[in-house]
């Protein structure tokens, strides 16, 4: 009996023991998570007067860091090794597990973390080459012994930050999910760099348009999907004189057929909307003689934050603005000197080529009449308690075949589909930003920007000395009219990439006559322009509203760019609504929907919070898109709907056109009966909508959020923020897109600087500063950014830390 | 002063002490050794160092979540989910240490048993 007991008892607190340390499901180890000496109350801090001397292997000379009462560092130290230590170590302090989160999902590694689920996500990044593309940019960094010792440098100084840790002490997410962080590395910065170019410079839509031009016909195709809009109002004016350019030499269009197969199933693209403004004005157009820059990248809304805001100041040079955790320097920012700013340069840089292989060992594949050899790159991806899933990933000259029999491919084993994009192709863009942070003037800032390679952005740039310019910088293929707009021919070499635009080609310009410099992700250049340049997707409303808005008066001062970032104009409705209004037949309206038609017409379309009708445009304009395109809903075949501006072009002027017919109904409509049908099914859904979740308005129809990085994990995000906009206002806040970050610099001597973003400095939920500045930014309001010009400054300074050296 | 009350005592002291320096299961080791050194009976073995644990793990959780505004309960409590309520999430942290006491405690006291 005395033994059975003891068994039992046994038992039973082993069972306890195991149920309380262990994962179960999505449940946390709860002993572990919930206790007071290891679990999350020990997360429940708010950063602020702690830890004021911290000893760190290999300074040189202390660093001070002071921190502003938004947790904003700001770092002076002696030399760069030291400030790069530093900024490696401030940055872990406050975002370590997102760095290690962003460079995991960038390497295919989030199985390791949460399990199987992720499996999926990680096949697609290992056969995206990002691992291949961070080898080869970390190749090219290497190159550089000055950026590699800087790396280094900030490496070192994660480390430290992580090596001081005790389980204790993780952040919330690692006793979560119930893990523990790795060491930094520096490949871990080229993996960052890769997820960046993936979501800036990761979209395409070949494949979908080979599917359209087999299915559509090459004169529909061109209808659909024209290489320019009617209207274009590039980022490059118009009236410049291409003819400037020397030597210009476009690759004459070779022989040959395009292989047009069909494609079921691709790869996930990154966000659509995707994009940013950015503009400066000159010292002639400024209210005070000074030019004013000013950015705002439009990107996933997520806590922590993609941004995280510092000052990095040596006695060299002091510079000011936003960087992403895990890469070096300040990305969007200014010094005492010159003010820079990016936008994404959309352009198509990835291509996929036709692969025949010999037989079915892959071991050959077809080219110029030959057979090559391919490489293989083995993929494990470790699986949290589950075997590791091996993945071997076919490689040709092109690039990875990422589709292929086992991976979306159309299931023939002798064919693959490889991938080349700019992103494998390396580059030491890292030093791009480093030459900037102490760059002086324009000569600096373009020699910064020549080696930078992809993802392409349009610089703007401004200096006390007065000069504003916008480069679009990137390394963009010289590809022959038409190439990579479709599926290539993998075995012919005309079909490869033949070579790249000249770097001094690349569209610019500096100091224009009309007194400003502006880019919206719209078309870079107009038809002149003596390189191949195709529409992929440029967004054709904000850069009008922003170019309008510059050109309407003589003088601008910070309260008119403050309206700028902040203007709900919506152009897109107001091209649409009056033609809808003008031709669609009320007479069959009831009254409610009369009302509710009445609540649109007055609209002045600004697309504010308080207002009813942008709710029945969003509603609307959706529907009115996806029934006019109802030909392109194929579940076997991969298809990418045409573009918003050309769909309310041929709306407008093809209304009568083949596509506007519904294909399941036995009439034939054209474009007044879909605005009819879809209107009254608005009614039913905005009626429906109301009873459930009651007033319509804007801020609540469309419940903008924040989402914490592991898919939106309700508790750590923040919902129904009260912000205007749509994804194609200059206030670009969709319902979980939009501004990152807004900066306002005005170039004074030091300049003085606003900035904002959705998120918080620290990327602990248990601090205030978690998501302290979500309500600022919402409001359209800014921080004034504190720029000290030296370390004895105490005027807003929370607390201060000394980093010391440590070299025993 | 009885059985109980020491025992009491004297598992919210060791397992304030052990928890100095050993993980969350601290707290099982002192009421292991507590039940051990001082054998309760019947359902005491379990409830006494339960409410010791309890009690230090809801002051203990408390004091840290206080001190911040419950900034972070309020989060967890979503989470786990306990409708955002951190006083309820005090209190789950409270059963969940009282739990893993107590059955050390019986688990100790049947250890004596074997072993006297």
């Amino acid at each position: 009996m005395k033994n059975i007991k003891f068994g039992l008892s046994l038992l039973l607190i082993v069972a306890t023991f195991y149920a309380l340390n262990t994962k179960l499901g999505s449940l946390p180890p709860l002993g572990k998570f919930l206790s007071p000496n290891q679990g999350v109350w020990l997360n429940e801090i708010t950063e602020a007067n702690t830890n004021n001397d911290i000893a760190i292997k290999g300074l040189s000379a202390p660093v001070t860091v002071k921190y502003d009462e938004h947790l904003i560092p700001h770092i002076f130290a002696q030399n760069n090794l030291d400030l790069y230590k530093a900024q490696g170590y401030v940055t872990a302090q406050h975002r370590l597990w997102q760095m290690e989160f962003q460079t995991h999902a960038s390497a295919g590694r989030l199985s390791e973390i949460i399990g199987e689920k992720a499996l999926d996500h990680d096949r697609q990044e290992r056969r995206r080459g990002m691992g291949f593309g961070a080898d080869n940019v970390l190749k090219k960094m290497k190159e550089d012994p000055e950026v590699l010792t800087f790396l280094e440098a900030y490496r070192d100084g994660v480390n430290n930050y992580i090596n001081q840790l005790q389980p204790k002490d993780y952040p919330v997410e690692y006793k979560l999910l119930d893990y523990a962080p790795e060491p930094w590395t520096i490949k871990k910065t080229a993996l960052l760099l890769m997820y960046m170019t993936k979501m800036l410079a990761g979209g395409d839509s070949d494949l979908e348009y080979t599917n359209a031009l087999r299915k559509f016909g090459k004169e529909r195709f061109d209808l659909l999907y024209p290489d320019f809009f009617d209207i274009n109002e590039p980022i490059i004016p118009k009236d410049t004189d291409w003819s400037i350019l020397e030597n210009v030499q476009q690759t004459p269009i070779p022989e040959g057929e395009l292989p047009l197969d069909s494609i079921a199933e691709t790869m996930d693209k990154p966000h659509p909307n995707n994009g940013s403004n950015n503009w400066a004005v000159s010292g002639e157009k400024s209210y005070s003689g000074n030019p004013i820059l000013a950015n705002d990248p439009h990107l996933g809304l997520n806590l922590p934050s993609i941004w995280y805001v510092m000052q990095l100041a040596t006695p060299q040079h002091n510079t000011f603005g936003a960087t992403l955790p895990g890469a070096l320097g300040i990305i969007s920012g200014f010094n005492n000197h010159i003010s820079w700013g990016e936008t994404n340069a959309t352009r198509d840089v990835i291509d996929w080529y036709k692969i025949e292989f010999k037989d079915e060992t892959r071991k050959l594949y077809k080219y110029d009449g030959e057979w090559k050899n391919t490489s293989v790159r083995v993929e494990e991806i470790k699986i949290k308690n589950k075997k590791s899933y091996i993945d071997s990933v076919i490689y040709t000259h092109h690039g990875p075949v990422s589709y292929d029999h086992t991976f979306k491919g159309n299931g023939k084993k002798k064919v693959g589909y490889a991938m080349k994009w700019i992103g494998h192709v390396g580059g030491n863009i890292q030093s791009t930003f480093l030459d900037l942070n102490k760059g002086k003037n324009y000569n600096d800032y373009l020699n910064a920007l020549k080696h930078f390679v992809a993802p392409a952005q349009n610089f703007v740039f401004a200096s006390t000395e007065g000069d504003i310019a916008i480069w679009v910088q990137g390394k963009f293929p010289n590809k022959w009219k038409g190439q990579g707009k479709f599926l290539l021919d993998g075995s012919n070499p005309e079909h490869d990439w033949q070579s790249f635009i000249p770097q001094e080609h690349n569209a610019y310009v500096k100091n224009p006559e009309r007194g400003f410099v502006s880019s919206a992700n719209q078309h870079p250049v107009d038809e002149t322009y003596p390189y191949y340049v195709f529409n992929d997707g440029y967004e054709p409303y904000r850069n009008r509203v922003i170019n309008d808005f510059f050109r309407s008066k003589e003088k601008f001062n910070i309260q008119d760019f403050k309206d700028l970032h902040n203007n709900n104009y919506n152009l897109k409705a107001s091209e649409l609504l009056p033609y809808i209004f003008e031709h669609m037949d009320v007479s069959t309206l009831t009254p409610e929907e009369q009302d509710i038609l009445n609540i649109i017409k007055l609209w002045d379309f600004n697309t504010e919070i308080d207002q009813l009708a942008p709710s029945i445009w969003a509603s609307w304009w959706s529907k009115i898109f996806n029934l006019t395109w109802d030909e392109f809903e194929l579940e076997d075949l991969a298809l990418d709907k045409p573009f918003t501006y050309q769909t309310i072009y041929m709306l407008k002027n093809n209304p009568q056109d083949a596509f506007m017919d519904i294909v399941n109904t036995p009439e034939i409509e054209i474009s007044k009966d879909l605005f009819l049908i879809t209107f009254k099914e608005t009614v039913k859904e905005i009626i429906d909508w109301k009873a459930k979740n009651g007033e319509y308005n804007w801020s609540n129809y469309k419940a903008t959020f924040v989402g914490h990085l592991l898919q939106a994990l309700p508790a750590f995000s923040r919902f129904n923020i009260p912000i205007g906009g749509d994804a194609n206002t200059v206030n670009a806040a969709s319902k979980n897109h939009g501004p990152s970050w807004r900066m306002i610099v005005e170039m004074t001597s030091p300049p003085t600087a606003l900035g904002i973003y959705p998120g918080g400095q620290s990327g602990n939920p248990g601090s205030k500063h978690y998501d302290d500045l979500v309500d600022i930014w919402a409001a359209g309001k800014y921080l004034k950014l504190n720029f000290m010009q030296n370390p004895e400054a105490t005027e807003g300074v929370l607390f201060t830390q000394t980093l010391t050296p440590n070299n025993e | 002063m009885n059985k109980k009350t020491i025992n009491f005592a004297l598992t919210l002291f060791l397992a304030y002490i052990f928890a100095l320096f050993l993980p969350w299961w601290s707290v099982m080791v002192a009421a292991l050794i507590t039940s051990f050194l001082i054998p309760l009976r019947k359902a005491a073995v379990f409830i006494i160092p339960f409410l010791a644990v309890a009690l230090l793990w809801i002051i203990q959780s408390w004091l840290l979540s206080s001190a911040n505004d419950f900034i972070l309960a309020k989060k967890i409590a979503t989470l786990l989910p306990l409708g955002g309520n951190p006083t309820l999430l005090i209190l789950v942290t409270g059963i969940i240490g009282g739990l893993a006491a107590g059955i050390a405690g019986i688990f100790g006291k049947q250890c004596k048993l074997v072993f006297k």
